[in-house]
């Protein structure tokens, strides 16, 4: 034992220089990242408000929000919609244009890029869909229904609950070509031409044997990063939520975790409590993460 | 997918009057720049100079994208090159901390920064923007990438690992670079202060932005202006580094 203990010391005063290159980012990395999740499940096991000392209460918080909180099962219930529709829709939509636009020449294929790129950075341009969905007969849904003559008055789209979900889960979907799009974009263009050769050789017949046979499993990799991003975005909606359907949106129609998680964090101070709401949003979204992994490694297999 | 955003830009430069006609129209009949004379009119008038916001989100921006760039490319040095006990942990939870958004680590988040003294005040964005994971992951993965041979002939020549590091591997992964940078743009370019900032002259240009567009039907017009001009800064920086932020993510994927 003394032995192993001192081999790794040695080797660890070896890499002497790894660690001071590391050190300003790990020491940063650990004080708002690893940190703040420690303290976050710490927290939800107390009584907190931002004044007192926090006070241990063991597991209340938790039964107080599955038990208690009915908005807190509308929160999941949206959120997991939002996630289950957004989430493979958007993950295939990324795939298939990247795939499509990845047979256009580079010219085109860099302008198709950053058409389908462009809301996703563009910051908060999805203002502008408060526009086109806006209440009176200005908005273009409204004027263009009315005009049709489908609608006889104008809806108040974001106002009513029954609308508010879809058009949420549209904006998030219009958003949702971002990074993840970028990687299978370039996943596609490092497949091995030869390989295709090769499978037409061993007598791959069609496009979709093509894709499956070769194409997926070459870029597993780049799969397996853009679930990632896209799993991870499509848990978290919240801002699309608030600027669209307001804070608190009407009868909490479009509450999600996170707006939840912001409603008792920073309007009611409750922070023990939205703590447990973030310790079972960071088990959802890094179980769900870990789930899929172990899924995609199974690709074209 | 393009449609919203043509309607943006047609509505800042629609008169009043054509932003508010029915039926609506996508694109613009009479264009004219009054939105944007509207918007600096608006500005002239706000409590703390116009200028003052952009020179907030500028050096937010600028600092944040310096600094993440610098820290993450020194850290994902050793973890691509490096043989060192904890190598393969240190880099696993940086994976997991990309399964996971920052939203969860809000509140915890607030009470680190008021220990540090940091509340109200740029550092509170710039400091944790730093240690973004993605961009660190993202640098590593790329400089895997990176023959051996180049590393071993410096070393040889007698090169410390700091020498190395600035003078070689920092210029071969330039692409990544250009990649963490517009990532990092983007967050810090469209940050509200992420509710760490109260004082109305440290408030982002994002922030004053909202104030505008959020501000009723007078001001549709100078609010279609002013979300054209903050989109075409990421989108422009975008046009000029597509073909390398493709180059970095060839290399982002997991592998196991």
């Amino acid at each position: 034992m003394s032995n192993w203990w001192s081999l790794k010391v040695s080797e660890i005063k070896k890499s002497k220089h790894s660690y001071v290159l590391l050190a300003p980012y790990m020491i940063l990395f650990a004080v708002f990242t690893v940190l703040p999740v420690i303290m976050s499940m710490v927290l939800s096991f107390t009584y907190f408000n931002m004044l007192e000392f926090p006070k241990f209460i063991g597991w209340h918080n938790y039964s107080r929000l599955f038990l208690e909180d009915d908005i807190f099962l509308i929160a999941i219930k949206n959120t997991i919609l939002f996630a289950v529709i957004t989430g493979p829709v958007s993950y295939i939509a990324c795939f298939v244009f990247a795939w499509i636009i990845n047979e256009l020449s580079p010219r085109l294929r860099a302008f198709m890029t950053l058409v389908f790129y462009a809301p996703s950075i563009s910051g908060n341009v999805f203002f502008i869909w408060l526009m086109i969905f806006s209440g009176d007969r200005y908005g273009i849904m409204n004027g263009l229904l009315l005009k049709l003559g489908i609608l006889m008055e104008p809806i108040q789209w974001l106002k009513e609950e029954q609308y508010i979900l879809a058009i949420i889960i549209i904006v998030q979907l219009w958003l949702s070509l971002g990074t993840g799009f970028l990687a299978f974009i370039a996943g596609l263009q490092t497949v091995d031409r030869t390989l295709y050769e090769a499978g037409a050789v061993d007598g791959i017949r069609n496009r979709w044997q093509e894709l499956w046979y070769i194409t997926l499993p070459s870029m597993r990799p780049q799969l397996m990063f853009g679930a990632v991003i896209q799993i991870t975005t499509s848990l978290a909606v919240s801002d699309v939520s608030i600027a669209l359907a307001g804070f608190p949106s009407v009868n909490y129609a479009a509450e999600t975790i996170v707006t939840h998680l912001i409603d008792y964090g920073t309007t009611r101070f409750e922070m023990g409590f939205a703590s447990s709401i973030a310790t079972v949003l960071f088990i959802i979204m890094l179980s769900t993460n870990l789930i899929v992994q172990k899924l995609l490694r199974k690709v074209g297999e | 997918m393009v449609l919203p955003l043509v309607y943006a830009i047609n509505n800042a430069f629609k008169p009043l009057d054509e932003i508010f006609l029915f039926p609506p129209t996508l694109f613009v009949r009479n264009p004219t720049l009054n939105n944007f004379s509207d918007l600096l009119n608006l500005l002239g008038e706000s409590w703390v100079p116009f200028s003052r916001y952009i020179f907030n989100t500028v050096f937010i921006t600028l600092t944040g994208v310096i600094g993440h760039v610098i820290f993450a490319s020194a850290a994902a040095f050793p973890l691509a090159k490096h043989r060192f006990p904890g190598k393969k942990s240190l880099f696993q939870v940086v994976v997991l901390s990309l399964m996971f958004t920052p939203a969860v680590t809000a509140i915890p988040n607030y009470m680190v920064m008021s220990w540090l003294g940091l509340i109200d005040t740029y550092w509170a964005v710039i400091v944790p923007a730093f240690s973004y994971s993605l961009g660190l992951y993202l640098m590593k993965q790329f400089m895997e990438q990176m023959p051996d041979a180049l590393l071993e002939a410096a070393k040889i020549d007698g090169a410390s690992e700091y020498r190395i590091f600035w003078t070689i591997v920092m210029p071969n992964v330039k692409p990544a670079w250009l990649t963490l940078v517009i990532l990092q743009f983007q967050i810090l370019w469209g940050s509200d202060g992420n509710g760490f900032i109260y004082s109305e002259q440290l408030k982002s240009l994002h922030f004053a932005a909202n104030q505008i567009i959020y501000g009723g039907i007078a001001r549709a017009g100078a609010a279609a202006a002013v979300a054209l001009i903050l989109m075409s800064v990421p989108i422009t920086l975008f046009v000029f580094s597509q073909s390398k932020i493709i180059e970095t993510m060839a290399s982002s994927g997991m592998k196991d």
